[in-house]
């Protein structure tokens, strides 16, 4: 009987988190519901044993079902039939077990039948589905859609569609269009109001839907007619129930392949509003994104825990030259880079979920009562971390995923680009990661107003004051403030004066820097509480420095004529070479 | 109608043979239990699927789980209510210890009279022992009819007076039907156990039969008063009126006369390579030792 809870220490150690007292009491609202439900916590303790428990069984579930059944769902797929999507069988089976264990709606209300787990909890579900069956995470991790109408649908919509979830039912985000995909505001699907049947209908085509046939859909659509843009969209949610939309196809892909990617076609598609008309994409989107970037953040790191076993255990049992490989050099760095990437993503994932966590506790409050000013501070410093750390994580962990999966087959060599192993599809899985939910270069626009602005600088400098440490790791310690005064310098020397061109061009280069030197510090503040994080702490620094003297250096020995170097290429065509 | 049905499930705490490693037997050629994990023997747990897949078809239906053992045996008890069972019975006394099969069953079933369940399932056998005997002797001991070797229960009369069941045997399947009360052995080839569900493991995992309630830290004397569905069933040999001299050493007949540590040479393995030759061979030596055909 594996279990990808009980075997992993770094993720264990991550619920043990000295802020998890706080997100726990925001969550229970002083344990209200322990009289009125048998399985709501009667404190503190109780709760941490309860998370720890379900962390089991979902770890059970992940390491027996899930991963025993990846790679039959990776060779068979789902399928269309009369316009509905079939899953694959083990497909089918790995959902059965998730909710036979009763793992649905984990954050959801008890009212609604959830478990009103902190987020937390979900995101290390998804991180353990993923590590079983990354393509299976998508399916899985659409349970977030239920969070978004949770806190912007009415009371109506949520009694009608949580309980739903709460009982298994999957749900998918329909956004994308043929001609709207990293530019949401080009969305043509039509809303309108029918008189006669009293409701919304839906017209158009969605294309690349995760999911798309699942159960319940948010659905971002045109209800103001003849606008164009972002002000003219607003948010619905449609029940497959009503049969009124067909699967077209389902896109034949690199990986991820046990989940559906569907092509939708609305047809009087009847469908409630959530929310306010208008603010589809300004409001909603954002939160569903922000919630789903976080998924598929929990999704690479997943990848990159089974990538990072599946060389390790390789390393070990091949011998060549007569002794096992990973005592060779060029090995035993590749592994070490690895876990130190791995370690450095998941405290970055859980740091991230943290501020997430707290900030939407604080709204979820805001419905009952008047918050405090101190509360109201606190929830919008949390909420602006949120914002600022969301990209950072999705870039760095979907980033590091791909290289993760790159080196274990490299690890095992030829036989890592056979079918024989598992690698070869966790490198194709890893591909969309840092493609959908907003590419990396996305995530970069996103983040760059926090390197302008300010807040990872402050965020770094809080991890600075606070810092507490043995002797031995002072050195690492001066290490990074110095590169975080490298930082600095660097950001000064782009935005003084600059234009917006030498910002966005530089933009990645001075992101990823303030990446590096924030996932050292989570990296170290770990290795202070526990000793098995001595090690890669050390060796992410390493790593940091290098990639933050080489962003410097490209920095400084950078002018503004380099831009027209680059943008050369804009007035090449492929008919000229 | 359906009538709601009152089921027991056997089930039995044993070390987890499957995963032996070098320290699993102690130099007297005992087993070594601390070095094996306790665990739900694997199938009692497709006995007790049987039983909640009947639970659910009949509501109002009642799942209890039967085990003898030490106190720690409790742990399947709340594992079995984590999974659907509704609460369950140890029988725990000093009088039930070094029971063999024999001692065992008589034990159970003066538990069993006192329950009174329509029906009784059972893994086919415990693999500590792999004698295959408790279910069965209990049947002999209730004086009731049994199907041994199941692997799903078919159908079963609204009016609970017959139940159908299918047995896998060794040259096939065979379907039976048989009146109630009746026991009912359980194949590892049926349908594996639901999973442990994540709001019953929070409801009921304060559970504990009254020893461990009085060893426990704190004092949670209010919650197991208010919450009755907390209390695990604790019965010594008094509780179940049973007769001292045929319990435990002295009530078992099975003497072990020795244990022998059998490790398998590496002689008895053979290279074949992919020639047509060989397959042959080894295709005419399958047959001929009936491993084939």
């Amino acid at each position: 009987m594996a279990n990808f809870f009980l075997d992993n220490k770094d993720l264990r150690f991550h619920l043990d988190h000295p802020l998890m007292k706080k997100m726990v009491e925001l969550k229970e609202k002083g344990y209200q519901d322990k009289d009125q439900y048998d399985y709501a916590p009667a404190d503190f303790e109780d709760a941490m044993d309860s998370y720890r428990r379900v962390m089991e069984i979902t770890g059970e579930v992940c390491a027996d079902v899930l991963a025993v059944n990846a790679e039959e769902v990776d060779h068979t797929g789902p399928t269309v039939v009369d316009d509905r999507v079939v899953y694959a069988p083990g497909t089918q089976r790995n959902l059965d077990a998730l909710v036979k264990a009763g793992l649905s709606g984990i954050t959801l209300p008890r009212r609604f039948d959830g478990l009103n787990f902190p987020l937390i909890c979900f995101v290390m579900t998804n991180e353990m589905v993923s590590r079983g069956d990354a393509g299976f995470e998508n399916i899985w991790g659409l349970q977030d859609c239920a969070e978004t109408l949770n806190e912007f649908a009415s009371e109506e919509i949520k009694a009608k569609y949580l309980p739903r979830v709460s009982a298994g039912e999957t749900c998918a985000m329909d956004l994308t269009e043929p001609d709207a995909g990293s530019d949401l505001q080009a969305v043509k699907l039509k809303a309108h109001w029918d008189e006669q049947k009293q409701t919304w209908l839906l017209n158009g085509v969605k294309r690349f839907i995760t999911n798309g046939d699942g159960e319940i859909s948010l659905v971002l659509a045109r209800s103001e007619e003849g606008t164009k843009d972002a002000r003219g969209l607003s948010m619905f949610v449609y029940d497959k129930r009503s049969g009124a939309t067909k699967v077209r196809r389902i896109e034949n892909k690199l990986g991820i392949k046990g989940s559906p990617t569907c092509e939708l076609v609305f047809t009087n598609a009847p469908a409630e509003l959530v929310g306010d008309r208008k603010m589809g994409l300004i409001k909603y989107v954002m939160s569903l994104m922000n919630a789903a970037r976080l998924g598929v953040s929990a999704q690479a790191v997943g990848i990159s825990e089974a990538s990072y076993r599946e060389a390790l255990k390789y390393a070990h049992e091949r011998q060549q030259f007569g002794k096992p490989i990973i005592e060779f050099p060029a090995v035993y760095e590749i592994l070490s880079n690895m876990k130190a990437k791995l370690q450095g993503s998941r405290a970055l994932l859980y740091e991230t979920t943290r501020f997430v966590e707290i900030y939407k506790d604080y709204i979820h409050w805001s419905h009952d009562r008047k918050l405090e000013p101190e509360e109201r501070a606190e929830m919008k410093e949390y909420s602006k971390l949120a914002d600022a750390f969301t990209p950072l994580l999705k870039l760095f962990a979907t980033e590091y995923a791909n290289q993760e999966a790159y080196d274990a087959i490299q690890v095992l060599g030829g036989s890592g680009y056979m079918k024989d192993y598992p690698v070869e599809r966790y490198y194709r899985d890893a591909r969309i990661t840092n493609i959908y939910e907003g590419t990396s270069q996305l995530q970069v626009v996103a983040a760059i107003r926090h390197v302008t602005t300010g807040t990872y600088l402050a965020r770094i400098k809080q991890y600075e004051a606070e810092a507490q440490y043995p002797s031995d790791m002072e050195t690492v310690f001066k290490q990074l403030v110095s590169m975080r005064e490298d930082y600095e310098k660097c950001v000064a020397r782009v935005t003084d004066g600059a234009d917006g061109e030498q910002i966005d061009f530089h933009a990645r280069r001075m992101v990823e820097m303030a990446g590096h030197i924030i996932i050292s510090h989570l990296l170290m503040r770990q290795a202070a509480s526990a000793d098995m994080y001595r090690v890669s702490a050390e060796i992410y620094a390493k790593l940091a420095q290098g990639k933050v003297s080489e962003a410097k250096t490209y920095i400084f020995n950078s002018c503004c004529g380099d831009i027209d170097l680059f943008k050369a290429v804009i007035d090449e065509n492929v008919e000229d070479l | 109608m359906k009538k709601p049905l009152k089921i027991v499930v056997l089930a039995k705490q044993v070390p987890d043979t499957r995963n032996v490693g070098k320290d699993a037997m102690k130099a007297d050629g005992t087993v070594n239990r601390a070095a094996l994990p306790a665990i739900f023997n694997p199938e009692d747990l497709n006995a007790l699927e049987q039983a909640l897949i009947l639970k659910d078809t009949r509501p109002g239906s009642t799942v209890l789980l039967l085990t003898m053992g030490p106190h720690r045996a409790a742990d399947i008890i709340r594992d079995a209510m984590y999974r659907g069972a509704d609460g369950g019975v140890l029988l725990t006394d000093r009088k039930f210890a070094g029971a063999d099969t024999l001692a065992t069953s008589y034990a159970l079933s003066r538990a069993l009279l006192k329950i009174g369940p329509d029906i009784i399932i059972a893994g086919r056998q415990a693999i500590d022992g792999d004698t295959a005997q408790v279910g069965p002797q209990v049947a002999e001991k209730l004086g009731i009819p049994q199907v041994t070797y199941a692997e799903e229960i078919l159908s079963l009369e609204d009016d609970n007076t017959g139940i159908v069941v299918k047995r896998r045997l060794d040259h096939g399947v065979e379907v039976v039907s048989g009146p109630l009360p009746i026991v009912i052995t359980i194949n590892g080839s049926a349908a594996p156990c639901r999973p442990q569900h994540a709001k019953r493991v929070m409801k009921y995992k304060h559970a504990r039969i009254p020893t461990e309630l009085q060893e426990m830290d704190t004092d949670y004397t209010r919650m197991y008063q208010e919450k009755d569905y907390l209390k695990i069933g604790e019965w010594s040999v008094a509780d179940v009126e049973a007769d001292d001299a045929q319990l435990g050493l002295a009530g078992s007949p099975t003497k072990v006369k020795a244990i022998e540590n059998v490790v398998f040479q590496a002689k008895e393995a053979k290279r074949l390579t992919s020639a047509d030759a060989d397959i042959d061979q080894l295709m005419a030596e399958l047959i001929a030792s009936h491993t084939l055909g």
